[in-house]
């Protein structure tokens, strides 16, 4: 895991799958990181990554936590148990990129019809005409 | 008495915007709620990715009808980041005052949807006829009503119309008295009370959690307010306060948006005051660096983000946008729970529902 200053009030850290919800729970917990922003998935091709925004109201700093995903097994844990605010989140990254969150309270397609069987922000899939 | 799933929408009279609330009720009471999207759903990160950056910036200006202007810049602020570009002092200035304009359009219009909502269909119309007032004064700067496409990366489009300043201050001298009269109206509404106090409570801590933020929250009593809080253009060099109400309620909520609108009045007076000479864009480079960056800002609705990578080309690889609602709507069920029926229409309009940024 690393972690480092990038700017004033902004944090970059990357961090293992394994690693992901201790890593979050001591935000929140030990570091009173109480808000979580935004929960992307991005499709880097050969792997896929899920990338947290995490913020303090406390002193205003916010953390970018990165994570690597593989493509064949994509799974992590989620952090909805941590921040609720993360549960729409990770659901629209599981129906855009496949992504899935282990113990999620209800991870099903949020914004795409519930049938569709594809994850249409995958690179792999292209628009039309384009 | 028999529970039964109700959907209200997606044509609905209290559903603004395209989308659908089922809810679970036991007779009159709400036992709980479930929200559904995604109607408006147009792959707009999807979309970005192929599109050079420069033409983002009309795309992002339909993110939200009700307040383009915010996200137009939000997107500016992202790729400057990105790009690692300093905008002149003006253009910072002139953006404070369009964001402003732009702010309290957008709770006029809000406001009217809510009395309308409320039975207040007066307050709908004198609400209409001051935004009126806002939407002139963008047009004249901008050229357009709603849509602007003003805000380039590296400045603003161009810079202020002569006589912009006297009409500005023109508009809002008129408009403050205006602001009283509105509080006259629903302050002195006995049903309008009714309807609002007490109802919808979303507790600090709750909201906290949830991830709710904007008028919502500060209306649950938290003092959050990004452009205090993590600053972004010029909102650290002026003098304003973040305004708050403590009831947790959908009262407490109507409160802060009519702090806000006379607080943003305040913003645009000094800005304008303070405003120096000098260029008013930047030359931006073509291609982005292989790298990553995000923006944060406060929209009248809440805290809006966006996080792109580059990759050494001229289009993003990869474009999210985080968007208020969304999420602010993900936590609707628990201010719904406990509430009759016939309060549905108070507690979600006083969230401020905008489905263009929510779906994307």
């Amino acid at each position: 895991m690393t972690v480092g200053v990038v700017g004033a009030r902004r944090i970059a850290a990357r961090a293992t799958r394994k690693a992901v919800y201790s890593l979050c729970e001591h935000l929140k917990n030990g570091l009173s990181f109480e808000h979580i922003s935004c929960v992307t998935g991005v499709d880097k091709v050969d792997h896929l990554e899920v990338v947290y925004h995490v913020s303090s109201y406390a002193n205003g700093c916010m953390i970018e936590v990165t994570v690597d995903v593989p493509i064949d097994d994509a799974e992590v844990d989620s952090v909805t148990a941590i921040w609720e605010g993360a549960n729409w989140h990770e659901r629209e990254a599981f129906e855009l990129f496949g992504i899935r969150f282990k113990n999620h309270p209800k991870l099903e397609r949020l914004l795409l019809p519930s049938d569709l069987g594809y994850y249409p922000f995958r690179k792999e899939f292209k628009l039309r005409g384009r | 008495m028999a529970e039964m799933w109700i959907n209200m929408g997606p044509q609905h009279p209290m559903t603004h915007g395209l989308w659908n609330l089922r809810v679970k009720v036991e007779g009159e009471t709400i036992l709980d709620a479930e929200p559904v999207i995604g109607y408006l759903h147009r792959g707009w990160e999807k979309l970005t990715e192929y599109r050079t950056y420069p033409q983002i910036i009309p795309l992002s200006d339909r993110l939200c009808y009700g307040s383009s202007m915010t996200w137009s810049h939000l997107y500016c602020l992202t790729i400057e980041d990105l790009m690692g570009i300093e905008v002149p002092e003006r253009a910072e200035y002139i953006r404070v005052v369009v964001l402003e304009l732009q702010r309290i359009a957008s709770h006029l219009m809000w406001i009217a949807a809510y009395g309308t909502d409320l039975g207040l269909l007066t307050a709908f119309v004198y609400c209409m006829r001051e935004r009126e007032l806002f939407l002139d004064l963008l047009q004249s700067v901008t050229g357009a009503r709603m849509t602007y496409n003003y805000p380039r990366i590296g400045g603003v489009r161009n810079d202020l119309p002569p006589d912009f300043e006297r009409d500005c201050l023109r508009a809002l001298d008129y408009f403050e008295k205006k602001i009283d009269e509105y509080e006259e109206i629903f302050d002195g509404s006995e049903i309008f009370l009714m309807r609002t106090r007490g109802i919808g409570i979303l507790k600090p801590a709750d909201g906290m959690n949830l991830g709710v933020t904007g008028a919502t929250l500060r209306g649950s009593g938290v003092k959050i307010d990004l452009r205090k809080h993590d600053p972004y253009s010029v909102y650290d060099e002026l003098d304003w306060e973040i305004c708050t109400h403590p009831d947790c309620d959908c009262y407490a909520r109507y409160r802060v948006r009519m702090d806000e609108m006379r607080m943003s009045c305040q913003i645009v007076r000094e800005a304008l005051k303070k405003m120096p000479a000098g260029p008013i864009r930047v030359k931006a480079p073509r291609n982005a660096p292989k790298k990553t960056a995000y923006a944060r800002v406060e929209d009248p609705r809440g805290e809006g983000l966006m996080y792109v990578i580059g990759n050494g080309t001229d289009k993003p690889y990869r474009l999210k946008v985080r968007s208020p609602i969304f999420v602010t709507v993900s936590a609707v069920p628990i201010m719904l729970r406990g509430y009759k029926v016939a309060d549905v229409p108070s507690i979600m309009g006083s969230v401020d529902m905008c489905l263009g940024e929510t779906d994307r």
